[in-house]
């Protein structure tokens, strides 16, 4: 089978979707260009929502860009069980589409954020998570104003139980989210979200520090990797 | 014309960061009176023609379905003002 193929799509003020793909491209897949006014998803097999301020972040961050045409189309692949990855502004995207639980509201401390921030994989079997084992300690870039992820008690408890919460901040909770979560996953696996951000940890050079060398990190890498895995393996 | 009138808040359960921030700044400004600020939206929305039933019920559904986020805010009001802004 040829690389899978992995759409990242474009809205009015995606800023990353650039990165993104190029991330999909280093880890082994073949980036598409997808469009938010489009019906059609070109036949992809899994797609990236990137970061941004899509709509400059407008009547609430992600909020208008989940209402897009090409989002209809994206809700029924998802339902039938294809990758989706929500990052920064995506995963807003993902939460206002209500294909994710709870919701995101400013940062705690009023102030954007930027650094590079260590995370718990706290799921290792998703779509995006295969390629990490539970518990994991990674390093990737995060950077934003509208991260602090919120839901009420119920649903908190819900998805602590169930396994849908992703990733959890380490060391730092950078913008107060609630039980320090970071990324949550939809109950079937298939449904990522978090709001720091893989694709800037790809390519040694141009990732995080590590104790091996400076700007070696590429623990974001993995994400793409594990969602090509999921699509070879599904194929 | 008339004007449909709808105020959403942040859920008075959760953290509302800019309200909180406002408090601060009153605070360091020796307000002392307010003992919490919480920041909310208020979206009008321009009728041509009456408000009837029908663009009532509209303006309950998009309230709910688009400018607020039912798992973050609530919508505490909607409700009709006749406004003589000008044409």
């Amino acid at each position: 089978m040829s690389a899978p193929r992995i759409g990242v799509v474009t809205f009015p003020g995606s800023l990353d979707d650039s990165d993104a793909r190029r991330a999909v491209r280093l880890a082994g897949g073949a980036p598409v260009a997808l469009w938010h006014g489009d019906h059609d998803l070109h036949g992809v097999d899994a797609i990236v929502l990137p970061g941004g301020f899509s709509y400059g972040d407008y009547l609430r961050a992600g909020a208008i860009a989940a209402r897009a045409p090409i989002m209809t189309d994206i809700l029924d692949a998802a339902g039938k069980g294809m990758p989706v990855l929500g990052i920064c502004n995506g995963f807003q995207m993902l939460v206002e589409a209500h294909l994710l639980p709870g919701g995101l509201i400013r940062n705690a401390h009023q102030q954007f954020i930027r650094r590079d921030q260590r995370l718990r994989v706290e799921n290792a079997d998703t779509a995006w998570t295969s390629g990490f084992s539970t518990d994991q300690e990674i390093v990737i870039p995060l950077k934003n104003g509208d991260g602090g992820y919120i839901a009420d008690d119920e649903t908190l408890d819900r998805i602590e139980g169930e396994g849908q919460v992703a990733f959890r901040y380490v060391g730092v909770n950078p913008n107060g989210s609630l039980r320090d979560i970071a990324g949550v996953t939809n109950a079937r696996g298939n449904v990522v979200g978090l709001m720091p951000h893989p694709e800037h940890a790809v390519e040694p050079g141009f990732g995080p520090d590590t104790a091996a060398a400076m700007r070696s990190g590429e623990d974001g890498r993995v994400f793409f990797a594990s969602a090509i895995t999921a699509v070879l393996q599904s194929a | 014309m008339p004007t449909i009138v709808v105020d959403v808040m942040p859920k008075a359960e959760l953290l509302d960061p800019q309200g909180k921030a406002v408090t601060g700044a009153l605070a360091r400004l020796g307000v002392e009176d307010f003992s919490a600020v919480r920041m909310g939206k208020r979206f009008e929305l321009t009728v041509d023609g009456d408000v009837t039933e029908d663009v009532l019920a509209t303006a309950r559904r998009i309230a709910d379905e688009i400018l607020s986020n039912s798992v973050i805010e609530d919508v505490v009001e909607i409700s009709v003002v006749e406004s003589s802004v000008a044409e």
